[in-house]
């Protein structure tokens, strides 16, 4: 029986073949890294870095994955993460609860992703407009509230910040001898379950796949069955919420509030969402990817100012170029898979 | 002959009724299907095939008649409700996810829970897809498989949902023969299990190698139901246009015979192009020809690979006995040819712009944009189309959506008599435009061929044709089945021809 299986096995769906496609070339640009810089690259602490840095923008990167694999586009989830960091800041700041504080952060990304979904599904209004409403509404309130910067100051959270899984075997030897632990905040602790819960929803719950049908073809989803307006709604809804979790632990990074917090985050999180092989068109995607995706755009990064290039176009210069590259060899790659069946 | 044996009536509508706004779409229409028969729903463009099949499967709410299934008088509201009621649909577009596997397109939608049972679905949608011989697996990925497959899978869904009515609106357009062959064995297999399939295609010819039972509708009212061993194929080319053969012999005198020995104009051989099987062509100076056959028959397709606007895949073709390429719509327009596309909304007008600059788009594009005609210019030839044309529009600047179908339609000749073509090709001119338009349009039509312009005209109406034409070409299931001319050019001939009594 099981041998059956391994002699048939499927070829890769465009999903699988997509995501392979991603983690190769992260792996591959790693080990170009650390055999041409060393240095940073050859530490632990170096992914555990890039993981610090970026667990925000993972975690908005998924739930614009699953907007992208049902057909849609959310290019609020920057701003409206700024929004939630700047309010948990002068919520905390001013005698606020902890506890109350992650409720409020999840409550305004809820809020957002609840009126997109209903605008795009109930109203059928284009999600690239409602979405970008979202943005520029998101960020005026964030600027309202306060047009300064704001330091945390609350002393429970600063102590919730500085708590920091530490992994000794990880570590390294310090210049001046000292023996200094992997250090992992808590926000990559958040970004991995957001990874894996949303991984397991995809795959194996109803929901997940109905994304995929939807993004695969309108139409046949809403003959198959399939109850096309709540599922949108469902996949913006989720979206929010994941960017209110991102604006908290944004704000366990950073511990400011600021006007122009999370600047470009949702282009970075599209960019992710692609390199990680989810189609623009919808029905393709995975999780997973999307997660490296985000790994190799910092990889990048990392790699240009190793290479000297310190001025911030050069990243914002590869960056495109990456993305560039990336689309083309999805259809490439795609384009050839079509034309073999067809042959 | 095993369908005489139980002939329960499974689905019977009566008296249905549908009214559009301004038009009655279905009057008084019956039809019955019985347990385990393929029943063939026939009838030209606007018959109201698929009005009643999507009244059937709940798309549309009847206006008046009774639906009833095994005996039960039941009302369909939605697809989901149809489905629910054992009707299963599956269309000519196949209505499948192409991103998932096989397993999860047939068990998508009808699942409960909230966790996926992968593992059950692959293996009942192996058994399912092994007992009804669709080589196809239930992990693969819907996308790898062909059309055929991938339709068979949709059926077999219906299927596993035990549908008691099975419609395969134009299921075979798509399929190649040993793919029809295919789908032929599924249905057949089905029949036996007492399914009642309902067959809507333009293909006769697989009408009389699958079908038990005929319906034929024309202009939304029923003509007749039919046992398919009955009913000649001419008979029912006959009554799917609607002319008795009869009445159809007596009119057929042959028109003066005019041989034409002008010189060939256009020259075509082994021409074929993404859609158009190779065919042979030829049109002389001055003549009037035209394309006839069915609905789906490959006319349209055929002046397209001609003009290029489909991707011509091959064949040899002169112009004046010079040998040229025409791979691009340019390339036939700078040798002088003209196309008028059949659908008039999506290839020719544009809507936003105005009667003047939709007439002299055409000759600016042969230009080249960086010689553009001035402004004075292009309102004397606007000027001159409107009245040559007699295009009733309140001024050459209002735009030209707002004109009526036959307006537009004008405008869009004028746009190519602009161009002064040698060769014109008239695809559908007339459709849906009033009488005295037509009539109009028929008249320039010769007008230009006396002059010297070669003409390919395309009607759906036979008469109409008979009425221009000099030289007809019939073709039927996308190949060129005869030419008549002279003697031969009379409805009954052409209705012969069409349905293949005698080639």
């Amino acid at each position: 029986m099981k041998k059956d299986k391994m002699t048939r096995r499927e070829p890769l769906t465009d999903t699988q073949l997509l995501m392979s496609i991603t983690i190769g070339i992260f792996m591959v640009m790693y080990i170009l890294a650390m055999i041409l810089f060393g240095g940073g690259f050859l530490h632990a602490q170096q992914i555990f870095d890039m993981l610090n840095d970026n667990a925000s923008l993972i975690i908005v990167s998924c739930g614009l994955t699953i907007v992208m694999i049902g057909g849609g586009i959310d290019i609020s989830v920057g701003a409206v993460t700024s929004l939630v960091v700047m309010s948990c800041v002068l919520y905390l700041n001013n005698g606020g609860n902890i506890f109350v504080s992650i409720l409020l952060a999840l409550g305004i990304g809820l809020a957002f992703g609840a009126v997109h979904g209903f605008l795009i599904s109930y109203l059928e209004i284009q999600p690239f407009i409602v979405t970008l409403a979202g943005m520029f509404f998101a960020r005026g309130m964030t600027t309202i509230l306060s047009v300064n910067p704001q330091k945390i100051a609350h002393e429970g959270f600063l102590k919730l910040m500085d708590a920091k899984l530490e992994i000794g075997w990880l570590g390294y030897v310090a210049k001046n001898g000292n023996k200094v632990p992997a250090r992992i905040e808590l926000g990559v602790i958040v970004a991995i379950v957001c990874v894996a819960v949303i991984f397991i929803v995809l795959k194996y719950v109803r929901l997940g796949r109905n994304f995929y049908a939807m993004g695969g073809n309108q139409t046949s989803a809403l003959m198959l069955g399939i109850n096309i307006k709540r599922t949108r709604f469902l996949s913006y809804l989720i979206s929010g919420l994941l960017s209110g979790i991102s604006g908290y632990v944004f704000m366990m990074h950073t511990g400011a509030g600021n006007a122009t917090n999370a600047a470009g985050m949702e282009m970075n999180a599209i960019a992710s969402s692609i390199i990680g092989g989810t189609l623009l068109t919808g029905g393709v995607g995975n999780v997973i990817g999307t997660f490296f995706g985000a790994m190799t755009l910092t990889t990048i990064k990392k790699i240009v100012v190793s290479s000297g290039l310190n001025d911030p176009w050069w990243q914002s210069i590869t960056t495109g170029g990456m993305l560039c590259f990336f689309i083309l060899l999805q259809s490439v790659v795609l384009g050839r898979r079509a034309a073999k069946k067809k042959n | 002959m095993d369908s005489k044996m139980q002939e329960s009536t499974l689905l019977q509508m009566r008296h249905i009724e549908k009214r559009f706004p301004g038009v009655l779409a279905l009057h008084n229409v019956d039809f019955t299907l019985r347990k385990g028969e393929i029943h063939a729903l026939m009838g030209e463009n606007g018959a109201g095939k698929s009005t009643l099949i999507k009244i059937l499967t709940g798309v549309y709410q009847m206006d008046g008649g009774v639906i009833s299934i095994e005996g039960e008088n039941v009302s369909i509201r939605s697809p989901q409700d149809a489905q629910n009621k054992g009707i299963s649909t599956v269309y000519q577009e196949i209505t499948l996810c192409p991103n998932l596997t096989v397993a999860e397109n047939m068990f998508i939608g009808r699942e409960s829970g909230a966790w996926i049972k992968r593992k059950d679905y692959e293996q009942r949608a192996d058994e399912i897809l092994k007992s009804l011989g669709i080589p196809a697996r239930s992990t693969q990925q819907l996308g790898s498989c062909s059309l055929a497959v991938q339709q068979m899978v949709a059926i077999a869904r219906a299927v596993d949902m035990k549908c008691k009515v099975l419609i395969l609106d134009e299921p075979t357009s798509s399929l190649d023969d040993k793919e029809v062959n295919m789908l032929f064995d599924l249905m057949r297999d089905l029949k036996k299990q007492g399914v009642g399939i309902i067959f809507v295609t333009h293909f006769l010819e697989q009408v009389y190698e699958v079908s038990d039972r005929i319906t034929v509708l024309r202009n939304g009212e029923l003509v007749g139901e039919y046992l398919t061993e009955d009913l000649p194929q001419v008979e029912l080319v006959a009554k799917m246009i609607g002319k008795e053969l009869d009445e159809l012999s007596a009119l057929g005198e042959g028109e003066e015979e005019k041989e034409s020995v002008k010189e060939v104009f256009y020259e075509a051989e082994g021409l074929s192009s993404s859609d158009a099987m190779p065919f042979d062509f030829c049109i002389h100076k001055g003549e009037v020809n035209g394309f006839t056959g069915l609905l789906g028959s490959g006319r349209s397709e055929s002046v397209r690979a001609i003009f290029g606007a489909d991707k011509v895949n091959g064949g040899a073709v002169k112009i004046k006995g010079e040998p040229v390429k025409i791979t691009r719509p340019i390339d036939a327009m700078k040798h002088g040819i003209g196309y008028l596309a059949e659908d008039r909304k999506r290839d020719g007008i544009i809507a936003e712009l105005s009667v003047r600059e939709n007439i002299i788009l055409a000759l600016q594009v042969m230009n080249g944009f960086f010689k553009p005609i001035s402004r004075s210019e292009s309102e004397a030839f606007a000027d001159e189309y409107i009245k040559v044309l007699n295009i009733k529009t309140a001024s050459r600047e209002t735009p030209v959506g707002s004109l009526s179908g036959g307006n537009q339609q004008k405008v869009i000749l004028a746009r190519w008599l602009l161009t002064h073509p040698d060769y014109l090709i008239l695809d559908e001119p007339t459709r849906g435009i009033d009488v005295g338009t037509k009539l109009e349009i028929q008249k320039l039509v010769l007008k230009l061929a006396e002059e010297g312009v070669s003409v390919t005209f395309i009607s759906s109406e036979v008469e109409e044709m008979l009425r221009t034409c000099s030289r007809l070409i019939v073709m039927r299931d996308r190949h060129i089945v005869g030419e008549l001319k002279g003697r031969d050019l009379n409805q009954s001939q052409v209705m012969k021809t069409i349905a293949g009594g005698e080639a």
